[in-house]
């Protein structure tokens, strides 16, 4: 079979079908972890998601994540995630999505004393949430991780250019030869529109800009992921316009990553100041003392993002052979690991473990 | 409202040379740079310097005087540089109390220079090693011999004044080890009146000291426990691989190495401009005839063309100057830049960075300092699929340190085989209160 996107999709989908007892070849036009894996935190987030099958997928995939952890190294931090409220009405609103949450496994505890596990935190906050099931890992060291897999091999700078056969696949076409397989997985991310259309079929996943910055190393004076409750507001709404909620975390290495910043403006690369100013000023508001620590870098990615905010996951509804598994928007490293799972047990008719209806490729039409 | 006209990024040959030909033209001028004097670091100077040791210091005079309408902005760090109408660039100002400056100008020219390149090899990380520029810098601004009895190897002709600027500032100097063999290619030098006379000072200075200089060998190792003691000179092959069995140990207490220099093009590439590969190998900006960058508005001069000495800067810094002012400059200066470029080309021909010094490396020869990646770590993020350099920063985390890959960015890329194109959004670090609230703090331009 054919993976398209060595990104983490790719790279789990690529891990678990190898796992399974296929041999898989992975083409990127550029390299590994080149796209979005390479411009994300990468959050394994559970807090961030009201009950319904994202959330399934969610927890589904912080198992398998536990368990590659144990067997490769790639920086997996369960560090846990604390949620915050600014007001009484705010902190209420959380503890009831908490409540929701725990019916689909998601552990949470109440927090009066926010100090109690972050002590920079500013003062005058109503209250939190903590969850200890929140991690975080290096996406791009997981994705390198999974792909040396010996039943996987990994072809960068190789374009996909379309399908071969009638009925069924019987190769990918490349710019550097075509591979025969029965099996295409288009796991090309925020590209998987082009992708999709290359083989006479569409996805409708569309790019959604966001930004961070990187402080300079630091002791670690942010314990764990801590953002404003607002944030789950953010990920989930329509808007095309700017978008931000304070998203604050150290790291093992020292440096902190302020985040949120969400934005329809297509593949608009161009660096906001704007953008980066309310994501320093609101970071600021949640931990005063970060106002004197260096900001040494900036980066920018797109998320991939559907209509409807839930990933795109299984066979094309027209095209037999070719499978897709994108459009994960910012939860991408999250659910990847869920998403090789489902796509390896699907193609070899094994139980996906889950009702993968809610993602079907045909839903959109 | 834009705060002046023209906002030029840089105060060294090039940007002196184009504030003054736009304020002469009747430009409002801004004039930014990092350092506390005019001059960059080819007219870098301290206090009561008389200008000894310094060529064309009678230009810098010159430029340095003629800044009137200019407003000159030492100790401004450009941290990122917006584009539109107006442009709009983001500074911090002054040193210890150090502050957030909003600069807006309608037209920008960029001289913001090069910086020094080195190759990485076993022991370069030593205490003691250190860039030639950087040890020009130490002498041309504070007067101090970077050691006692130390060794220059590298590539260029910038190792000659260093070696002389060494020489005068008291230090003896042990070899100066060039790894090219210019030899034919010192033609083109002796083509430019003001070159041969610079080229034969440098010798005679060399010689009187009794320096021995020595071309096709470089240093590939460097020893001492804590700091640098000793080096290891080879020969070296056309392509820059030591030929087995002409090692020599070399003892030195300070070690200079210049490959050539790398333009700072950060600016250039956050406001959208065009960047092509320069012929020695780092991107230089595209820019057309009458200096104009692909962004409109925006002017290129001096080293982020590519590397090509002082005098090739003031002509190119005088051209942009008149070209954002819209004024037609004189023919001399068009002729003195033709003539200057070709040199810059012969030159950058004569002085390639070859391959070879690949062979240098060991698998434990660190080659990002910043984050302390060495080469094995590098080959490996190599096997895992990095192609480019910051697939390489991801996977091994090469560049990702406080220097941003500028000093490691082109040895990385040169390894995997790849343009070295700087990506770096925050040019400079910047507090988080003054990225928050620039318009709060005091010392708002103006």
């Amino acid at each position: 079979m054919v993976v398209v996107g060595a990104g983490i999709i790719g790279a789990a989908i690529a891990y678990e079908c190898a796992i399974a007892g296929l041999s898989v070849a992975v083409l990127d036009r550029g390299p590994v972890a080149g796209g979005t894996t390479g411009a994300g935190e990468g959050n394994l987030l559970v807090s961030d998601k009201p009950p319904g099958p994202e959330l399934d997928l969610a927890m589904m995939s912080l198992r398998r994540w536990r368990e590659w952890s144990e067997e490769h190294e790639f920086e997996y931090e369960p560090k846990g995630g604390l949620v915050v409220a600014s007001t009484p009405e705010g902190l209420k609103a959380l503890d009831g999505l908490a409540a929701e949450q725990r019916t689909s496994g998601v552990e949470s505890l109440g927090v009066a004393e926010l100090a109690e596990y972050e002590p920079h935190l500013a003062p005058g906050l109503a209250g939190g949430v903590f969850y200890p099931q929140d991690a975080q890992v290096m996406p791009a060291l997981a994705a390198a991780a999974l792909l040396r897999h010996p039943r996987v091999t990994v072809h960068t700078g190789v374009t996909f250019t379309g399908l071969e056969g009638g009925e069924r696949v019987t190769a990918a076409r490349t710019d550097a030869g075509r591979v025969p397989c029965a099996t295409v997985v288009n796991a090309a991310g925020t590209w998987a529109a082009e992708v999709a259309a290359r083989c006479g079929s569409d996805v409708p996943v569309m790019p959604r800009r966001g930004f961070i910055l990187v402080t300079e190393p630091l002791p670690r004076i942010v314990r764990h992921k801590v953002y404003a409750a607002d944030y789950v507001a953010d990920v989930g709404s329509d808007d095309a316009g700017l978008k931000t909620s304070p998203v604050v975390e150290g790291t093992a290495a020292g440096p902190v990553l302020i985040g949120a910043s969400r934005e329809r403006v297509g593949f608009d690369g161009r660096f906001s100041v704007p953008v980066l100013r309310r994501l320093a000023a609101q970071a600021i508001a949640l931990f005063p003392v970060l106002a004197e620590v260096t900001v040494m870098r900036a980066y920018r990615g797109f998320r991939p993002y559907t209509p409807d905010h839930l990933p795109v996951i299984g066979p094309d509804a027209a095209v037999e052979g070719l499978w897709h598994a994108c459009g994960h928007e910012g939860a991408g490293v999250g659910l990847a690991a869920a998403t090789g799972l489902a796509v390896a047990r699907g193609l070899t008719g094994a139980d996906p473990g889950l009702d993968m209806s809610p993602f079907r490729p045909g839903r959109f039409a | 409202m834009p705060d002046a006209d023209l906002a030029v990024i840089g105060a060294g040959p090039a940007g002196l040379a184009a504030a003054g030909a736009a304020a002469r033209a009747g430009l409002t001028v801004v004039l930014l740079d990092p350092a506390e004097r005019p001059g960059g670091q080819f007219y870098r100077h301290r206090d009561g310097d008389d200008g000894r040791g310094h060529h064309h210091w009678r230009d810098y005079l010159r430029l340095a005087g003629d800044l009137e309408g200019v407003h000159y902005l030492p100790g401004h760090r450009v941290w990122h540089a917006e584009p539109g109408e107006p442009h709009v660039l983001h500074c911090l100002a002054g040193n210890r109390d150090e502050r957030p400056v909003t600069v807006r100008a309608a037209k920008i020219v960029l001289a913001t220079g090069a910086h020094d390149r080195a190759l990485p090899f076993p022991g370069w990380d030593l205490p003691g090693v250190m860039t030639a520029g950087g040890a020009q810098a130490l002498w041309k601004g504070q007067g101090l011999p970077a050691g006692r009895r130390v060794v220059i190897s590298g590539t260029g002709p910038f190792l000659l004044p260093v070696a002389t600027g060494l020489l005068k500032a008291g230090a003896r100097v042990a070899g100066v080890y060039e790894a090219n063999r210019p030899s034919a290619a010192l033609l083109p030098l002796a083509l430019d009146p003001a070159r041969a006379v610079e080229g034969a000072g440098y010798a005679l200075a060399l010689a009187r000291h009794r320096v021995p200089y020595r071309t096709g060998r470089a240093v590939i190792a460097a020893h001492g426990e804590g700091r640098l003691e000793s080096v290891t000179v080879a020969r070296l092959d056309r392509d820059w691989q030591p030929v087995p069995g002409t090692e020599k140990i070399v003892t030195c207490d300070a070690l200079a190495i210049g490959y050539g220099f790398t333009p700072q093009l950060e600016l250039a590439v956050q406001l959208g401009c065009a960047v092509e590969d320069g012929p020695d190998g780092s991107a230089v900006i595209t820019a057309d005839a009458a200096q104009a960058t692909t962004v409109p508005g925006v002017w290129a001069a001096g080293e982020t063309l590519g590397v090509g000495g002082a005098v090739l800067a003031m002509a190119t810094g005088a051209l942009a100057g008149h070209a954002a002012a819209g004024t037609t400059p004189p023919g001399a200066l068009l002729r003195r830049r033709a003539r200057q470029r070709r040199l810059a080309a012969a030159i950058a021909a004569a002085w390639p960075v070859r391959d070879g010094w690949r062979e240098w490396l060991r698998d434990d020869t660190v080659v990002c300092r910043c984050e302390e990646v060495d080469h094995g770590a590098l080959k490996r993020a190599i096997a895992d699929g990095a192609r480019d350099v910051r697939s390489a920063k991801l996977l091994c985390r090469a560049g990702m340190g406080l220097c941003q890959g500028r000093v490691c960015g082109f040895p990385v890329a040169r390894v995997l085989g790849v343009p070295d194109r700087p990506n770096r959004p925050v040019a400079q670090p910047v507090r988080l209160r003054d990225l928050a609230y620039p318009d709060t703090s005091r010392g708002e331009h103006r």
